[in-house]
This record gives C-alpha cells, structure tokens and sequence, in this order.
C-alpha cells in the first residue's frame, strides 16, 4: 500500500475528501453569512437554522409532494429565501440602526425558534434522505475511493460559490451592492432602491444556506441541529477571511476544511479546535481577517 | 421671470434630536447656476441632504418642477431627475472608475453618454480600469461630477466641489460647471469660496444658523463685498 509521511495514501486522502466536503459547507455557508453582514450589518446566527430548514425542506418537498433531490436543489433555496425575505421584513429590518449587538440576539432567538420548531414537529434523531440514484456508487482513483455524492457536492459548491463571487465583483448588479456595502445612502440618492436590495440580499443568503442544506441532506441525517452543529464553525471561517469579504469566505471555507481534515489525520485530538487555534493567530496577526479591509 | 424648477419653503430638518435647518426659502430656476453661501455649520450640506432625502426628519416645502418631494425617500428624489455629487466626493473605494461612473442607473433621457463624458474629462478614460480611490483628489471631484452627468437629471447639486483642491484644479472645476450650464444643466451649489462662486454662479444664496438671510445677484456680487465680508466672517 503506498505511505504518505508514514500514512496510507488512501486514509490520507479519504480525510482529505472529508476535509474539502467540509470546507464546501464552510465556504457555502460562510459566503451568506459575509453577503448578509456586508451588506446588511447584520450578523445573521439563524444561518445555521436555515441551512437546516433547507434540508428539511427537501426532505418535505420528497415525502409530502413527492418531489426529488434535483427539484429541490431548485425549489428548497427559492422557498428558504422567500422565508428569509419574509424575516428580514418583519423582523431584522427594524434593527438596522441600532447597535449589531440586536441583531445577534434577534437572530439568534430566531435560530432557537425555528429549531425547537422542527424538533417539536419532527424529533430530534434525524431523517433519512436518499443519494439520488445518479450519484450513487462511489469511483476508484487508484490512490482512493471517492464517493460521488461527496464529489458531487465539492463540483457544485465550487460552482455555486465561482457564481456568486462572478455576480458580485463582475456585474452592475454586484458593483451596486459592493458600493452600498461602502455607503448605502449615497446609492440610493442616485436613485437605487436600497431598502429592496437589501432585502433581497438578505433573501439570497439565506437561498445559499438553504442550498448547503440541500447538498448536507444525504450526507448528515436531517436534523434540527445539522445547523447549530456547522454555524460556530463557519462564524469563525468568516472572522478569519474577513467579515464582508467574499473572496476571503471561499477560499478561507476550503482552505479550513482541508487544515481540518489533515489534522484528523496526524493528530486527531486537535481536529475539533484546530479552526479556533488558526482564528487566534490569524486574529493576533490580521485583526481583520485574512482578506477583510481594517476600517 | 420664469416659474421654480426647485422651490424650497420654510424647510425645516433634524439630525436625531437636533434641529438643524430653521425655516430655510430660496429657489432655483431652470437654467441657473445658484450658490449657497455660509460658513462652516449654517446648514448649506443639510440643505442639500434634505432637498435629497438624506436627512433624519425634515417639514416644510420642497418642490420640484411643481411637485411635492418632501417626503420622498431618496432613490424617488433621484428618479424625478435630481442628482448629489457629494461633499468627499463620496467614490467608491470598492469599484474601478468605470464601475464608478456607471452606478448611477439612467432615470430620464438627456443625460451624457460615456463618449461625451470622457471628452469633458479625458483623464478618466485613461484612469478607466484603477480603483476610483486611487485617483487624485481633482480626478476624484471629475468623476464624482462626471457620475451625474450620465443619469439624465436636470438639476445637479454640487457640494463643495472645489474643497481641498489646488488652485489649477479649481479652475478647471469652474470651467466644467460653465460648460454644463452651457449643456442646459440646471446647478445648485454650495461653496464656502464666493471668489470662486462669483465665477460661475447668477446668484447666491447666503445661509447663516440654518436659515437663508439674503440673495445677492451675481451682476451685484461686486458692491456688497463689505456685507459679504461680513456674512462669511473673511
């Protein structure tokens, strides 16, 4: 069997895959969080509960209206989003001038509710989802197996978050909400409707947690606290990008993912903490993360 | 004497609790180039954020071309064909020259195109692809002008625009506004200068405390210098 530094190649690189499919949540998650705090100001704690409800939502689409994993990938994001819009108008609006420490509470109280919620409906032991026929089976590489629903989910994140960062550094639509980002109220004085745009940001934070949910549904049990389990996690990749950077919220999701699964291989005990460990120095180094702008 | 394109009456504006515009009259008639003239604090860049929508709380009267806008929100102030270039100039850090220039979108026909844009200011083109920060201040002002001319608005306030900038620049400012005048443009400004203000404006509005206390025409700036001196405390 071929070593690595003393380790079997395909125990190395099964970790690694772990890792980057982590890392794809971290950098999909992460991204809605930065649009939503750029933009908004907000640092919006029931992400995690709407990644959740993203799954949950697939899972419903398949058992009440017998609607598949492709559909959903679809419909979950539109629906969690136009939930997400529905939040920011009748709740998070209200905040925007007052201090981010409001937000946080309010959005945390908001994940609280909406995960007691689904477990008052549904438990808490989880539910199963089907890998869609296509991607089942897993692929021989030689050096490991790759499932391919775990590459599936690494293609399509990759995809979703080159998308993303396309629209924001590269489209008018992306140049309006890069400057309102820096001044809203000039924008909208030159006649943008910034309090729209805002909420439809917002909305499509959410879409993206919701779409993460989606991908996580085969891979984690659908849970109300799949969600909880991965936001602390992602808050600290967004710290070390940069709070607000987009690029920094990709690269830095991967980049923790595979850091996190190298280090379950050489040293176990440290795969919990070792995001944290990197926020401290990187903190200590770059108080404004990897890639954030010091105000 | 033709009929207001802008027609401020008793308006009035808060910040939170502080109360900063008194009861502010003056108008403005298609065409003009008007100057409000203060010191620092009598309320000239709140004026111009209250006409905008910009301000906290505002009363009173602001009518444009004869229609209400003293409560609309600012995108809807935009969309009647008024335009800000702001004190700081307010360019975006984030955006290259031509993401900056194309922000605003286009709310009336009329505006420049970006061919005529660049002959007015041709250091623009050659800065088209830096980041909007990176230019100089006078580069700076340029674009912050250049911005609204696009939009196809009729009435553009400028604030401050010759702040901070050197002399040679300031003259090339002045010649900018002379030629949007010329292109049908309609200018309020606002200038703490009036030497320079009586290079390009028909009449100047004199601010103090958050009111307006006096019009001088332009033709008349010359014999009431002395009361001027005293108005802006030089």
């Amino acid at each position: 069997m071929m070593m690595i530094l003393g380790i079997p190649a395909p125990l190395l690189f099964g970790q690694l895959l772990l890792g980057v499919v982590n890392g794809a949540f971290y950098a999909l998650m992460s991204l809605g969080l930065a649009i939503i705090f750029g933009m908004l100001n907000i640092v919006n704690f029931a992400h995690g509960a709407l990644f959740m409800l993203g799954a949950f939502t697939a899972w419903g689409l398949l058992n009440y209206a017998g609607i598949g994993y492709w559909w959903a990938l679809l419909l979950a994001p539109l629906i969690v989003g136009a939930f997400g819009v529905l939040l920011e108008r009748l709740f998070i609006s209200k905040l925007y001038k007052l201090d981010h420490l409001y937000g946080l509470l309010l959005t945390f109280g908001l994940a609280l509710i909406l995960e007691g919620l689904v477990r008052n409906y549904y438990g808490s032991s989880g539910l199963p989802y089907r890998i869609p026929s296509q991607l089942q089976g897993a692929q021989n590489l030689g050096f490991m197996i790759m499932p391919n629903y775990r590459g599936w989910v690494v293609l399509a994140a990759i995809v979703m978050c080159v998308i993303t960062w396309l629209v924001i550094e590269k489209t008018s639509i992306g140049a309006k909400l890069r400057a309102a980002t820096e001044n809203a109220p000039l924008v909208q004085s030159f006649g943008i409707n910034v309090p729209l745009m805002i909420t439809l940001t917002y909305g499509a934070g959410v879409a993206l947690a919701a779409f993460a949910g989606v991908l996580a549904a085969p891979i984690y049990s659908v849970n109300p606290n799949m969600g909880a389990n991965f936001i602390i996690v992602v808050f600290a990749v967004v710290v070390i990008g940069g709070m607000g950077s987009i690029l920094g919220s990709i690269v830095t999701g991967f980049g923790l993912g595979i850091v996190e699964g190298l280090t379950r291989v050489f040293y176990p005990e440290g795969s919990a903490t070792v995001i944290f460990v990197v926020m401290v120095i990187v903190l200590l180094a770059r108080p404004a993360g990897l890639f954030g702008r010091a105000h | 004497m033709a009929d207001a394109m802008l027609k401020v009456t008793n308006l009035e504006s808060w910040y939170g609790e502080s109360h900063i515009l008194h009861g502010v009259d003056f108008e403005v008639r298609e065409g003009e180039v008007v100057t409000l003239l203060g010191r620092n604090g009598a309320g000239k860049t709140t004026t111009m954020k209250s006409i905008m929508g910009l301000v906290g709380r505002r009363a009173g009267s602001i009518r444009f071309k004869g229609e209400e806008i003293v409560g609309l929100r600012p995108d809807l102030v935009a969309r009647r064909g008024i335009a800000l270039c702001p004190e700081e100039r307010g360019i975006f850090a984030s955006l290259d020259v031509t993401e900056n220039l194309m922000l605003p979108p286009r709310i009336a026909e009329g505006g420049l195109d970006i061919e005529r844009i660049y002959t007015l200011f041709p250091n623009l083109k050659e800065r088209a692809n830096s980041p909007g920060t990176k230019l100089s201040g006078g580069e700076q002002q340029m674009l912050a002008i250049a911005r609204i001319l696009r939009t196809g608005a009729r009435l553009l306030l400028l604030d401050e625009p010759t702040e901070g900038l050197a002399p040679v620049i300031v003259q090339q400012i002045g010649r900018t506004i002379r030629e949007i005048k010329a292109l049908g443009f309609t200018v309020l400004l606002v200038e703490q200068n009036f030497r320079f203000a009586a290079t390009v404006a028909d009449r100047h509005y004199v601010m103090e405390h958050g009111k307006v206390i006096d019009m001088i025409p332009n033709a008349e700036l010359e014999r009431s210098m002395d009361k001027l001196h005293e108005y802006l405390g030089v």
